[in-house]
């Protein structure tokens, strides 16, 4: 479970260990470059798990909207495979998209249509026979019932984005693909979204949503990949990220300056600051270690009368490994 | 590969909707430019002008009119229809849809086709108020009409595809088919125009239209039925292969 379904107590049921591991989409080498010479996916491999929450994080002009596009139908690649559910999507692109659904960034649809008849024409666009009861089930799980018979315009930029949602969910699809699905949603409706994405998960859908909020990725995905200039940079579940490429810091604020690092901590990583004042530690890694190094440098200091009158600790989060991904600083990531 | 019959009909009633929804705009107004057309010319200048074979001369333009209408009526709706999602950025649920062309085209084209039939049928209602005028062959003029609107929705399908801009929508009905359809013999017999005017006007595709249903109509023309019907069944095909590549190679749709 993710870190919200753990504690908002749901999604408990959907078993994971079998299915998690079976791929439901599977990226190979796939290539877009666009009329004018910009190249927007170099060789992109990536392999999508059935059942999890796959974050795509990448700064903007990094790919992420064209390695969907590519995916569902929107974007011609230029070189690369892509196999969905198992079948080249190329070659059976009718009966895999039968299986995909879309929530693109922006809000797109006709203004003017009530939001009911919008979420039929979606399920019949993709090829069912009309369900009021299940089309009453989503508009319910989204909170619009109440608004099926208004005209879309008339909604707010929240409620129009569940239209989005609502009608990506009419065709019931175990593949679903939300583009920036908070961007520019206010703090309260990002966690409500959050609670949506996370209940659908328990259903068993197969999520992948692009952010640019890396606190999205931390509270929802399972794994995370980092794209930068169309190239993916690291691909991990978000623990291991955190285990390989997180790191805590701590600041030492000692009494008296000191012209080198005592002796007796040498084997930790440590380096000194403002003239011999400041004994600063960088190590460690996501799963505690640095923490409980920090503690034993802080009792060897005591016990061998090192005198320190301030102490700051700090762990990376995802954004610091992120930030780093993307400036190149942490080149053997992947 | 099967036919997504559903997702077809989906586009096909979702674009009807649309259509009525504007039906003021998209069906009265056209209505009211043909009747005061016929008012003018058909019944007030038209009942003192005589024309060779006994024909009156306000039966003489309905046809024209009505092809006027559908010609330019077929090709606005369905290049506004798929403009639209392409504006608004809709057009995103076509194309991850299990929808190919055929789905698209009978969704698409179908509507605007079937409004074009409507809008035909409250015309030539609306004319018989007006004018006093028979149609010869009433299967045959039904059958063109059908394949007339099909063929210009099909047309206004690849300039709603092709336009960057709304300005670029009005252009070709506009500047090209008006034009065209006025010095194409709405209003005259070709016959009747002095050379080279009349050899010009041979140029004309909209020519063979106007008096292809004109033949059924009145069951005389300037042309014989037969080259209407291949020149309009040959724009229909040519219509058809261009929309056929626009898919396949994703211009103007996935770039």
């Amino acid at each position: 479970m993710t870190h919200l379904a753990k504690r908002l107590q749901i999604g408990g049921g959907w078993p994971t260990s079998r299915f998690m591991h079976e791929p439901i989409l599977d990226i190979c080498g796939l290539e877009k470059t666009y009329k004018g010479g910009v190249q927007a996916l170099k060789g992109v491999d990536l392999t999508i798990r059935r059942g999890e929450i796959f974050a795509l994080l990448g700064p903007n002009g990094a790919g992420k909207t064209t390695l969907i596009g590519a995916v569902c139908g929107l974007v011609n690649p230029t070189g690369g495979t892509i196999a969905a559910f198992g079948e080249d999507i190329r070659r059976h692109w009718k009966r895999a998209r039968q299986k995909i659904g879309l929530v693109p960034q922006e809000l797109s649809f006709d203004m003017f249509d009530k939001v009911i008849r919008q979420v039929r024409y979606s399920r019949g666009m993709f090829g069912l026979p009309p369900d009021e009861a299940r089309i009453e089930e989503v508009l319910r799980s989204l909170s619009l019932w109440d608004k099926r018979d208004a005209q879309i315009r008339e909604l707010s930029g929240g409620m129009k984005r569940r239209v989005m949602i609502a009608k990506a969910l009419s065709h019931d699809p175990e593949l679903l693909f939300l583009d920036e699905p908070t961007a520019g949603v206010d703090v309260e409706l990002r966690r409500d979204m959050w609670r949506q994405i996370d209940a659908l998960r328990a259903r068993g859908v197969t999520i992948i949503l692009t952010t640019h909020y890396i606190e999205e990725a931390e509270e929802m995905a399972d794994r995370v990949g980092v794209i930068n200039k169309g190239q993916i940079l690291l691909v991990d579940d978000k623990d291991a990220i955190m285990a390989k490429l997180g790191r805590t810091e701590a600041h030492f604020m000692l009494a008296s300056p000191v012209a080198d690092v005592p002796a007796v901590l040498s084997s930790y990583p440590l380096h000194l600051e403002e003239e011999g004042r400041r004994l600063v530690y960088r190590g460690g890694d996501g799963t505690g270690k640095g923490k409980r190094e920090v503690a034993e440098l802080a009792q060897i200091m005591a016990r061998e009368g090192i005198v320190f009158t301030g102490l700051d600790t700090r762990d990376s989060t995802l954004e610091d490994i992120f930030v780093d991904l993307v400036e190149g600083k942490l080149e053997n990531a992947a | 590969m099967t036919l997504n019959l559903r997702g077809a009909f989906a586009i096909f009633r979702n674009e009807l909707m649309r259509m009525f929804r504007t039906a003021f705009g998209s069906i009265l107004s056209p209505v009211i430019t043909t009747s005061l057309y016929l008012v003018v010319f058909g019944a007030a200048i038209g009942g003192r002008m005589e024309l060779p074979g006994g024909v009156g001369y306000g039966a003489f333009i309905v046809p024209g009119l009505l092809m006027l209408t559908l010609l330019t009526e077929s090709t606005s709706n369905a290049s506004f229809g798929i403009y639209m999602p392409k504006f608004t950025g809709a057009i995103y649920e076509l194309l991850s849809a299990p929808v190919g062309v055929a789905e698209t085209l009978i969704g698409f084209v179908g509507a605007a086709a079937v409004k074009s039939l409507i809008l035909a049928a409250v015309i030539l209602g609306t004319a018989a108020l007006i004018i006093d005028y028979q149609i010869a062959h009433p299967l045959l003029a039904f059958f063109y009409i059908l394949l007339v609107s099909a063929t210009f929705s099909l047309l206004g399908f690849i300039i709603g595809l092709w336009a960057t801009g709304f300005e670029k929508l009005q252009i070709i009905p506009l500047l090209v088919l008006m034009p065209l359809t006025f010095l194409g013999g709405t209003f005259y017999s070709i016959d009747l125009l002095p050379e080279p005017w009349r050899t010009v006007a041979l140029f004309n595709p909209v020519v063979y239209l106007v008096n292809g249903l004109r033949w059924t109509f009145l069951g005389q023309s300037d042309f014989p039925i037969a080259l209407s019907l291949g020149a309009t069944m040959a724009f229909l095909l040519a219509c058809v292969a261009v929309i056929g590549w626009i898919f396949n190679s994703g211009w103007r749709l996935r770039e």
